[in-house]
């Protein structure tokens, strides 16, 4: 688990330091993301959950650089993909990466395709976009990426229309297409959301499948914990466009250190365990991210607040084995263990 | 926990409802029809929660909505308290129907954007006041506090009560659902999927909301959703829905302990547990395909395209539910 750091190095794939991405409204500054970092590695999984508005999806159309800008603007902050700044890059050198390099799976499979062309030629078009290769073998390779991500009859669906599929099948064409050129890395942003649990059972084991046979690092984004823990090797916690928590998956759950991880993880009621009674409940409402003071944001919330969490925000601290947190509560307990 | 001998409060018997699949621009004709629910009965008892699990496309919300009238069900039949609803005279059918309210999945779309909370929450006590089915108690005045008792028992100010929809958030929008729900002083609620669209920290809000008025006012849930550990959490009884049919009907307890047909097993295993540990020791039965359409007639089990165990009678004979203990019923060739 813990490599050496010279081998962590080599093996970084993507890695985001201090991202800051603010979107000018007439209410004021939303800061939907607002200096966060983390690190990929090759073939790694990554988690990022948080409830909606928190800034998940931001965050990765910004590694894209898909924000519409205006109003959106990345403000600070760096984005190496193996070793180069993606924030730096022109049009053209980032629309090689785009895709090729890292590709992208969107949330709801309906919208995502063009509904009037068939599978074919969009896949055939995503194919040629990036590779340069012949009309036919690129139909070829459409056909056999959808032999891959398990779509029967392959060789007569290739030239289906979307509707002509289920919602299951349309997110297999779209991981089908995200793969087809290679990409060493997958951003999945909610990819089961809008699928039923059976499909969705499917759709994930073939991510896991696919990242394994393809060596392909993952990113995915869920509000839902229980696809995490079957899913990522590492988790980032977003709350109002800030990472608060960020750790392995084995040890987030099981030493859940912010109180907002925890409430998360608290408040969903589990299969496996019958329970009586309430639920825990995190109190009150997600924040508003309109010019939000220099604060930690979950303090109206927290169950453990402090004097210090209403006008400071907490420092990110290491707590052992990755294990990083952004709460009060730690960074005290830090200094008195640090003597 | 037995309460057979009890009268339930809700009989549902061979409920039917198809929707008529019509071609033909000015003659139209029906060419098919999408079977929605297909057959299903059950029971529910007093101050119980009966939870409806299944995929999308299954039937469970129709279900609902055919329990409560808004589509006159094919064939059948619905009693509450004693009235047969579907072939009641509308009168009787709307005192009836007073005591049963629903709660619905997307807060923003069933709340009417250019009606304050009030008119919002004060509209079913209007509405039966017109009809002049409500106490003639019930004045201006009352209806007014009445608003302001249930927004505070539903966690909202009452200061709120002049303000529209769209300054509340989801979680704040559901509860003015859930008043506007018990502003009748139903006996049973019909929740269609109340928390699938809220977040994950203001869903155990709402659970914690619902579970609490049902033990006030002694209610009556019956509960959709499709995710199963909600329905685990909320229900006493589950039933689970397949293509029109209910599968297996059992205590909540039990189902996650010793589900019997196939398709529980199967969407049990795919439900995913937010622990790491417990994620990578599980088995999963991964089933193949999709819901196939509800468009055709079936003579066989409605399962039988996606599962595993399918022998050759399931191919032409439909299961009937089977009690295999006193609270558990299957529909499954395997349990004969």
């Amino acid at each position: 688990m813990t490599n050496s750091p010279s081998q962590k190095t080599q093996e970084k794939l993507l890695e985001v330091k201090g991202l800051k991405t603010y979107f000018k409204t007439d209410a004021g500054i939303v800061k939907a993301v607002d200096g966060i970092s983390f690190t990929l590695e090759r073939g790694e999984t990554l988690g990022i959950v948080g409830e909606s508005g928190s800034g998940k999806s931001v965050t990765n159309l910004s590694i894209m650089r898909l924000i519409p800008s205006p109003p959106g603007r990345i403000v600070a902050g760096e984005v190496l993909f193996e070793g180069k700044d993606i924030l730096k890059l022109s049009e053209s050198a980032l629309r090689h990466i785009r895709g090729n390099e890292i590709s992208m799976i969107f949330q709801d499979p309906m919208t995502s395709l063009n509904p009037f062309l068939k599978i074919s030629t969009q896949m055939i078009e995503t194919i040629r976009l990036h590779q340069d290769i012949s009309r036919k073998d690129a139909l070829e390779k459409s056909i056999e990426m959808l032999k891959l991500v398990g779509i029967p009859a392959a060789e007569e669906r290739v030239h289906n229309y979307p509707h002509q599929f289920s919602g299951g099948m349309r997110q297999r064409v779209m991981i089908a297409m995200a793969l087809s050129c290679e990409a060493k890395v997958l951003i999945a942003d909610e990819p089961t959301t809008a699928l039923d649990v059976t499909i969705q059972a499917q759709i994930l084991e073939l991510i896991k499948d696919l990242a394994v046979k393809l060596n392909t690092a993952v990113i995915l984004i869920t509000h839902d914990l229980g696809v995490v823990a079957g899913m990522c090797d590492t988790v980032c916690v977003m709350y109002a466009g800030k990472v608060v928590e960020k750790a392995k998956t084995d040890e987030l759950y099981k030493n859940p250190a912010h109180p907002y991880t925890f409430g998360l993880i608290q408040s969903v009621p589990r299969l496996d365990k019958a329970q009586d009674g309430k639920l825990f409940s995190i109190e009150g409402q997600p924040p508003n991210v309109i010019d939000l003071p220099d604060c930690c944001p979950f303090h109206p919330r927290c169950h453990k607040v402090m004097d210090i969490c209403r006008t400071q925000y907490p420092p990110t601290k290491d707590i052992g084995g990755g294990h990083e947190v952004s709460c009060w509560l730690f960074a005290d307990q830090k200094e008195h263990s640090d003597e | 926990m037995s309460n057979t001998q009890k009268k339930p409060l809700l009989e549902v018997q061979d409920l039917k409802q198809h929707f008529p699949i019509e071609s033909g621009f000015l003659f139209k004709r029906q060419i098919g029809a999408v079977r929605a629910v297909d057959g299903i009965s059950f029971n529910v008892n007093e101050g119980e929660t009966l939870g409806i699990v299944g995929e999308s496309g299954c039937g469970k919300s129709t279900t609902v909505r055919s329990i409560s009238q808004l589509h006159k069900p094919t064939s059948g039949s619905v009693i509450f308290d004693g009235v047969d609803l579907v072939n009641a005279p509308t009168q009787q059918m709307l005192d009836a129907r007073k005591n049963i309210q629903m709660i619905f999945q997307d807060p923003y779309a069933s709340l009417d954007p250019r009606m304050t909370v009030r008119t919002i929450i004060a509209e079913p006590l209007e509405i039966y006041k017109k009809r002049g089915m409500l106490d003639a108690s019930f004045t201006k005045r009352a209806i007014e506090d009445r608003v302001e008792e249930l927004m505070e028992r539903v966690g909202l100010n009452k200061a709120f009560k002049n303000r529209y929809p769209h300054e509340f958030s989801g979680g704040q929008r559901q509860r003015i659902g859930i008043a506007r729900a018990l502003a009748l002083n139903p006996k049973i609620i019909l929740a269609d999927e109340p928390v699938s669209a809220l977040d994950v920290s203001i869903q155990s809000q709402i659970l914690n909301l619902l579970h609490d008025l049902q033990k006030e006012l002694g209610l009556t849930y019956v509960f959709i959703a499709h995710d199963l550990a909600v329905i685990e959490y909320i229900s006493t009884r589950v039933a689970v829905m397949y293509l029109g049919k209910i599968m297996e009907l059992s205590r909540s307890s039990d189902l996650y302990k010793n589900p019997l047909h196939p398709y529980t097993k199967a969407l049990l295993s795919a439900a995913p547990i937010p622990d790491p540990e417990v994620e990578r020791k599980r088995k999963r039965i991964i089933l193949t395909g999709d819901v196939p359409s509800p468009n055709k007639e079936r003579f066989g089990c409605y399962f039988y395209d996606r599962c595993p165990y399918r022998m050759e009678k399931c191919k032409s004979n439909i299961p009937p539910m089977k009690r295999v203990d006193e609270n558990h019923e299957v529909a499954c060739w395997l349990y004969e």
